[in-house]
């Protein structure tokens, strides 16, 4: 992805981007609210952080924005696809240069001049994250049709499974989340990339 | 959770007053309600869109209920009416099966099986009305089967009772028509979609775990569906009608999701 331009994201990188992470916040902040209705992990989630009110708004929230993920999901992985962006950008991934940089990171030491260049931390950072939006949408039909989907219910173990998949799959993407927060403020460039796209 | 308030009456008047009761009841309380959804669902939008200085809640609010009912048509859509839910053997049954309903178990219903009368009305064919005894000499059927809640919870449960697609039939019900709607003598109401009532798991049930429907589980019947969420499931059925005008729900009208299926 070599541009003359300087272009860094181009633009259904950034519309795609910034359209997941309102889903992302709608679908954590109401499913909060939902999980506070039955808390399997025997904790609740202070109400101020979640969003709906009430059971009945929080789904009506959770099931609006989950097409927006979906959806907003597909084109991305499409386009990532078809424009090759996905083997040129995240791969390839190598276990050894997961742990270089991530000790070269941890150290201060791990460069970002050139921002077309994903590092293995953010590469193996980006795979997970596609891998578990995935999860969660695949998990959340489950919870949302556990009987009209039978093969990836009991793929998943069960609805039952399935509540504990998609809650953990949750909480993956909101570290990942509060990570990608910190790296953006240490390296403020990279917000205005996403925005401008240079 | 909403819970009724309770009524404290004389016990003579208390037929004349209660059907009194009813009617003022639900006009009074279900804008009260109404009032309660706007309330929370603004404060949500508020957190959300606090960035924007002006928000026009209801415009917000009327675009979630429009995608809801975008869902009920996706679901419809999704709903395959020969896909059985799921059953389990009995040892996985949860015991004790929890209790749920818009009030607590301090406030559960009795009625009396010997002046019940189950009403049917609407779309049918045969309209007069059912006693349990008539309704026990229709064929039974178990199931054990999962009931989920909105809140996420699940338990397993063992249910018996008719067929409904059977008892629908009997009863010569227009099964073109668009919905099922229920009265229940806790002042619950729900309907369903006509195909989850023909679907050959939905059981209008008279029995818990081999036993008379008990009390809390909804006597003296309940409209069992293992392909729906629990507040489908209507207890304590008083009446049943086959209509095309869409009936609602107690909790639907407060912003759950009508179709309501798994």
């Amino acid at each position: 992805m070599a541009n003359t331009n300087g272009l860094i994201h181009p633009l259904w990188v950034r519309i795609t981007h910034w359209l997941n992470a309102l889903a992302v916040i709608v679908l954590a902040m109401s499913g909060w609210r939902i999980y506070d209705a039955s808390p399997f992990l025997g904790f609740s989630i202070p109400a101020y952080l979640t969003l709906g009110g009430w059971l009945g708004g929080a789904i009506q929230w959770h099931f609006a924005a989950m097409w927006l993920l979906t959806v907003n999901g597909l084109v991305y992985l499409a386009a990532n696809v078809i424009s090759r962006r996905l083997f040129d950008k995240f791969f390839p991934l190598s276990l050894s240069g997961l742990f270089g940089d991530l000790s070269a990171a941890l150290k201060g030491k791990l460069s970002h001049a050139d921002l077309n260049q994903y590092n293995t931390v953010q590469r193996t950072a980006y795979l997970f994250v596609m891998l578990d939006s995935v999860l969660l949408v695949l998990s959340g039909l489950v919870l949302w049709k556990s009987v009209q989907f039978p093969l990836l219910r009991e793929w998943l173990g069960g609805y039952e499974a399935a509540r504990r998949v998609h809650f953990f799959g949750m909480a993956g993407l909101v570290a990942f989340a509060g990570i990608h927060l910190i790296m953006v403020a240490l390296v403020p460039r990279t917000l205005l990339a996403m925005i401008r796209g240079r | 959770m909403i819970k009724k308030p309770k009524q404290l009456l004389v016990p003579n008047s208390e037929a004349l007053v209660n059907e009194a009761l009813k009617d003022l009841g639900q006009r009074i309380e279900q804008p009260m309600r109404r009032a309660f959804l706007q309330r929370a669902l603004s404060l949500g939008g508020l957190s959300l869109l606090s960035g924007c200085a002006v928000v026009d809640e209801e415009s917000v609010e009327s675009a979630l209920l429009k995608v809801s009912r975008f869902n009920d048509k996706a679901q419809a859509w999704l709903f395959d009416p020969n896909r059985l839910a799921p059953t389990y053997p009995e040892s996985m049954i949860t015991r004790p099966f929890p209790f749920n309903a818009y009030y607590g178990e301090d406030e559960i219903r009795e009625v009396d099986e010997a002046s019940y009368r189950l009403e049917v009305t609407g779309l049918v064919a045969d309209k007069q009305a059912w006693t349990l005894a008539e309704l026990r000499t229709m064929p039974q059927e178990t199931q054990v089967t999962r009931h989920i809640c909105v809140e996420g919870w699940s338990a397993i449960g063992k249910w018996g009772g008719v067929r409904f697609a059977s008892f629908l039939r009997r009863i010569g019900a227009d099964t073109t028509a668009k919905y099922v709607g229920f009265k229940c003598a806790d002042d619950y109401y729900t309907s369903i979609d006509m195909p989850t009532a023909l679907h050959p798991q939905t059981l209008l049930t008279l029995t818990y775990d081999d036993q008379p429907l008990p009390p809390r589980y909804g006597f003296p019947m309940k409209l069992r569906m293992p392909t729906k969420l629990g507040y489908k499931n209507p207890k304590h059925i008083q009446a049943i009608f086959v209509t095309n005008t869409y009936p609602g729900g107690y909790w639907e009208d407060q912003g759950y999701n009508w179709f309501g299926g798994s």
